[in-house]
């Protein structure tokens, strides 16, 4: 099994703000770090574009998210808090504003399976009614893949 | 802890502590400044008390036939331990209180600043140690090898990273360094780098 991820955040300038630029500047370097990172899978990008920040699934057109696949929680994990990317997620409220709701979701998936923005909402969805679970969790709730397959 | 109370135990575990490499009964004996078979067995007491780990390999250097057997290693022990007497319990305060402060998406950094260690006559080394920071040199960069607050740092990492970095800030900028957030795998998520010398 691999580890799908999605997190969400909403905007507090348009991407083509100067007031975004910190982040949409090092959106090429961090996403070229992820895609060079051991344990990565896939990564969620937009038609015609390198990134996904032209997916705009929610009725707010502000919230962007972020979709990946990673061999295991170690790599995710190493990768979001254990490399160049953390001083990013450091410094997200200089862009990203404070939601108060839960915005990440790990699942795991069938190797080879690619999943669709749907169903990562529908996990998002179900970690905030439930609570972390075998199908839907967090890093610090986490669960193993066998007790997912059941 | 008992066990450390013995100041050359104590000499031993200080510098296996200290090293970045896995430690020789000789190097721990020369270091504490006393014999070979008393270093081993205070070593042997701190391994069978978790510790500090042993590991068997063939010194550097020597591979093959004729190589000799496996001669045994020591270092820190992975475990992490917490005594106080009488029983206190900070860690779990610590997690509601981290549990809280994000979901308010609170930032702690001012009050992080102003808890930091200052150097108070010290140097920086013997500052980040008193504090538990294990600071080693890598090229310009002070690292450092232990995070204090390694458990809370696993759950809640932009807040406790972000916490730290604010925390060193102060002390960095005292020695003439600046704190930055340069983490990896194992180690601390702060670096304290040295200016970047500008040619005009």
């Amino acid at each position: 099994m691999h580890l799908a991820q999605l997190n969400i955040g909403r905007l507090s300038a348009p991407l083509d703000s100067p007031l975004s630029a910190g982040f949409a500047d090092a959106l090429e370097e961090i996403n070229a770090l992820a895609d060079g990172a051991p344990g990565f899978v896939w990564r969620l990008v937009g038609e015609g574009g390198g990134d996904a920040t032209s997916v705009r699934p929610y009725d707010d057109p502000d919230v962007l998210v972020n979709m990946s696949v990673w061999e295991s929680r170690e790599t995710l994990f190493d990768y979001v808090y254990r490399s160049a990317h953390m001083e990013y997620v450091r410094r997200r409220r200089e862009w990203f504003q404070h939601l108060g709701e839960v915005i990440s979701v790990l699942w795991w998936v069938p190797e080879g399976h690619v999943p669709t923005v749907a169903e990562a909402k529908e996990r998002l969805e179900h970690l905030r009614a439930h609570g972390p679970s075998p199908e839907a969790f967090t890093f610090r709730k986490a669960f193993e893949p066998r007790e997912a397959a059941t | 802890m008992a066990l450390l109370q013995d100041p050359v135990r104590r000499r031993l575990y200080d510098h296996v502590a200290a090293q970045r490499h896995d430690v020789s009964r000789n190097e721990a004996a020369e270091a504490a400044g006393i014999q070979r078979t008393l270093a081993a067995f205070h070593l042997d007491k701190m391994v069978e008390g978790g510790l500090l780990d042993a590991v068997f390999r063939r010194p550097e250097g020597r591979s093959g036939p004729g190589a000799g057997r496996p001669a045994k290693y020591y270092r820190r022990a992975a475990g992490e331990f917490a005594v106080s007497l009488p029983p206190r319990d900070y860690v779990t305060a610590a997690e509601v209180l981290a549990e809280v402060v994000e979901k308010a998406g609170l930032d702690p950094s001012d009050a992080a600043r102003a808890a930091g260690p200052v150097l108070g006559g010290r140097d920086l080394f013997e500052a980040l140690a008193g504090r538990g920071y294990e600071p080693y040199e890598d090229g310009d960069a002070l690292r450092l090898r232990n995070c204090p607050f390694h458990r809370l740092a696993e759950d809640f990492p932009p807040l406790v990273c972000g916490m730290n970095l604010a925390l060193l800030e102060g002390v960095a900028a005292e020695a003439g360094r600046e704190a930055r957030m340069d983490p990896a795998p194992g180690r601390c998520c702060v670096a304290l780098l040295k200016p970047m010398k500008i040619d005009i």
